[in-house]
Formats: structure tokens, C-alpha cells, sequence
């Protein structure tokens, strides 16, 4: 995302990454940085059980920079991606990981209930594109999520950070995931700053229901109006009396007393209706 | 801003590290554990399961032991298919035909079964789907699993 522009937008994966690309994210410290980064928060919202090795997939794992934090973390991961130049720099790293060359469209292609967790970093979004004339978004988005459900464990969670383009985007992503039967849904760490925003789509396979991770910078509190549903009467500045009732008329007359004005004092009959007679 | 700068260049370094080692030899991956969790997704297939391991050029590479790790993956393994693998690459060893009860406790065990499924790797091959003969090729340690349209 060097560029500023959608890489989505200029070809295919299995061309835009070529090697000059792939070169990039071996060289370029800031892509690298922001790569870690996420691959450290979708760790972090996978919720593995502490202190065991847990076998583990990255869906567009590229030159498999989110496998080295992985590694470090005592994991054991498979990778996948559709760019062959990619997996060559991945394997040109000494990458711990068993790289798969693959298309996340064409469904996994492993057991039922392999992974105890799933990640992918900045990928998912490809799978909006139609880059051939046989390709249907909606189509392979479905046969992707309900591959990826068979292959994990049950209660296991995938994490998939995600730039949608649009919010329809996002709708059809999140719509194929829940057809095919995965629950949870999406988190925006830092939803009120534009640079900073990011989507995780935080699934789960089965299992009991779970809720969502909280998303990063985001306090209630500050942003939002507190809200309750009780009635508050009588509080605040005290209502003015309906014009020539018989409040009005006693208000009207205590004033009128105070700034020393001549008043007929307050009988039974004060403020009361004439009868039909007069 | 000096914080993100150090970052930056211990991250430079780190890579410019790796690079070094590429040199001097090439990390290749597919190892049997993964070839465990294949199947084949050829549209319409039923059970593309296992896939017929064929191996051109075998390297075996020495990986940290972690017991905790084998233990945790043998249930999760098809153990026949384990052994139908690394017979047909011949490099079944020692490893029992039959998985063992109490097998977590057992490390003989599981440093056998830790050699087979991790540091036994194939960098040329072919992987073959058993319903329908389709072959997915092994290059320099990555198996192309990519599909014809037609077979979507």
C-alpha cells in the first residue's frame, strides 16, 4: 500500500505483486513495521491458549512477515498466497512456516478441523475483485468461508484484517461469512481517526458464543451520550403557568404587590369564572 | 519520532540479516505434517484423500524437538496416512505402523514422530489427488495448489 492506491484497483494479485513488489516488503522498513503490527493485534484477538504451540494458518501470508511474529510467539504456521514471486522472497527468508502456493477463491484444500487459529493480514479485500471473467465475488467469498469453516477447529477463531474499500464491500464480505455459518463480526480499532483506522473481521468457528474483542481507541464515555430510559419531571427550571389560570393571575399579583403597586387582596373568588348569568 | 527511527533500523537490519543467510543456503517447506492436512479440491471430488505423495528430491533438515507440539498434533493427525507418506519416500525410520496408547508420555515416541512430520521435507514432487489423478507439482518446496478454472 506503498503507493497511497488501491492495489486492488491496478491487477490481479497473482500480477501486481511481482518481484519488484515483492522486493518491497523485504526492503521497505515501514511496510514492515505496519505488517507486524497488525499480525501482533490479530494474534492478540485470536485468544490461543497461553504458553501452547498451536498450529496455525496465514491466508495471504506474502513473504511471510506475520509468520515470523508466528515463529517468535512458538507457533507452528502454513501459508498461503496466490503470488508465487512473494513466496519465493518468503522462502529467500528462511521463513519458518510450510508455504502453500494457492487461491483463497478456489476454497481451502486441507482436512476438516486442522487449525487451532487463523490470520491474515491486508488480503481478504482481493477477493472482492473479479479479475477473470469466471470469477463472482459473492461466489467465491462463500466457497472461501465455508472451506475455511470445515478446516478449523471447532471454537477455533479466525482473525482477518481487511481494507474494505466501501461499506458495501464490507456487507458482502461479512454477509458470505455468516452464510456460511461462522459467527462474531467486525472490530475498527481507532474508528474516529481516519489513518489510523483498521477492520478486523473476528470469526468464530462453532463453538460456545463468544463475545467480541473490544476494539482499540475507542472510549465509550467520551463520544457517546449516556442513555437511560426513566422520565425526569420537575427538575430544572420550573414551568410557567398557563396564561389567565388561577396560578397566573396569584403569580401576577404577588409580583405586582412586590414593586409596591396597589392589589386587591386574594379572596375565594380570585381568578375564579363568572357564572353564565353576567 | 527518534523511537520509530531506531525501530526502523533494527527492522532494516534484521532483514538485511536474513538476505545474508539466502546465500548461503534455501529454506524449502513441505513437510509431511502438511501433506497430513492436504486434501485435494478438485470440483466434485469426494474424498481427495490422501494425497499420493510422489518425491523427486528429499532434503531432511534438523528442527528443535518441542514435545508439547507433536504431542498436541498426533490427535489431530490421519496416522496411516502418515505412515503410507514417509513409506512411499522411504523414510518411514523407526516409526510404529500403529499409533501407541499413552503416546504423550512416551519421548522415544514422539522424537520419532517429531522427525517424520517436521524435519523430513520435500523440495521436488508431485502431489496427486487419488480420485481423479490430477497433479499438483511441488516446486523448490512450494506445491501449487492452484486450480484450472474448469476444476473450480
Amino acid at each position: 500500500m506503498a503507493s497511497g492506491r488501491r492495489p486492488e484497483h491496478q491487477a490481479p494479485p497473482e500480477v501486481f505483486y511481482n518481484e519488484e513488489e515483492a522486493r518491497k516488503y523485504t526492503s521497505n522498513s515501514r511496510m514492515i513495521q505496519i505488517q507486524q503490527e497488525l499480525t501482533e493485534r490479530a494474534v492478540e484477538m485470536l485468544n490461543l491458549p497461553e504458553d501452547t504451540p498451536c498450529y496455525l494458518l496465514d491466508l495471504g501470508c506474502g513473504s511471510g512477515l506475520s509468520g515470523e511474529f508466528l515463529t517468535d510467539q512458538d507457533h507452528m504456521w502454513v501459508g498461503m498466497d496466490i503470488s508465487a514471486n512473494m513466496l519465493d522472497v518468503a522462502q529467500e527468508r528462511e521463513v519458518e512456516g510450510d508455504l502453500l502456493l494457492s487461491d483463497m477463491g478456489q476454497g481451502m484444500c486441507f482436512r476438516p478441523g486442522t487449525f487451532d487459529g487463523v490470520i491474515s493480514i491486508s488480503a481478504i479485500q482481493w477477493l472482492c475483485n473479479a479479475d477473470k471473467k469466471s470469477h463472482n465475488p459473492p461466489k467465491r467469498l462463500y466457497k472461501f468461508f465455508s472451506t475455511l469453516y470445515a478446516c478449523m477447529a471447532r471454537g477455533a477463531r479466525a482473525v482477518l484484517q481487511l481494507y474494505p474499500e466501501n461499506s458495501d464491500q464490507l456487507e458482502l464480505i461479512t454477509t458470505q461469512a455468516m452464510k456460511a455459518g461462522f459467527s462474531g463480526g467486525v472490530v475498527i480499532d481507532f474508528p474516529n481517526s481516519t489513518r489510523a483506522k483498521k477492520f478486523f473481521l473476528v470469526l468464530f468457528a462453532g463453538g460456545t458464543m463468544t463475545k467480541l474483542p473490544k476494539a482499540l481507541g475507542t472510549d465509550d464515555r467520551a463520544h457517546q451520550a449516556h442513555f437511560t430510559d426513566t422520565r425526569e419531571r420537575g427538575k430544572g427550571k420550573p414551568r410557567k403557568s398557563v396564561k389567565k389560570s388561577r396560578d397566573w393571575i396569584m403569580e401576577k399579583k404577588e409580583r405586582r404587590r412586590r414593586q409596591g403597586k396597589e392589589v386587591r387582596p386574594d379572596s375565594r373568588y380570585t381568578g375564579r369564572k363568572r357564572s353564565n348569568k353576567f | 519520532m527518534h523511537r520509530a527511527t531506531t525501530t526502523g533500523e533494527r527492522l532494516y537490519f534484521r532483514v538485511a540479516k536474513n538476505v545474508g543467510c539466502m546465500l548461503l543456503s534455501f529454506r524449502t517447506t513441505m513437510r509431511l505434517l502438511t501433506h497430513n492436512m492436504l486434501t485435494s479440491h478438485v470440483k466434485g471430488v469426494t474424498n481427495g484423500y490422501p494425497l499420493k505423495l510422489q518425491a523427486e528430491n528429499i532434503k531432511v533438515m534438523s528442527v528443535d524437538f518441542n514435545p508439547e507440539f507433536v504431542a498436541r498434533m498426533i490427535p489431530k493427525l490421519e496416522w496411516q496416512a502418515l505412515v503410507q507418506a514417509a513409506e512411499s519416500i522411504g523414510h518411514l525410520g523407526d516409526l510404529p505402523r500403529e499409533l501407541m496408547p499413552e503416546y504423550e508420555s512416551n519421548e522415544e515416541f514422539l522424537k520419532m514422530a517429531h522427525h517424520v512430520l517436521m524435519e523430513v521435507e520435500v523440495i521436488e514432487g508431485n502431489l496427486e489427488c487419488p480420485e481423479t489423478g490430477r497433479k499438483f507439482p511441488i516446486k523448490n518446496g512450494i506445491p501449487n495448489m492452484l486450480l484450472n478454472e474448469d476444476e473450480v
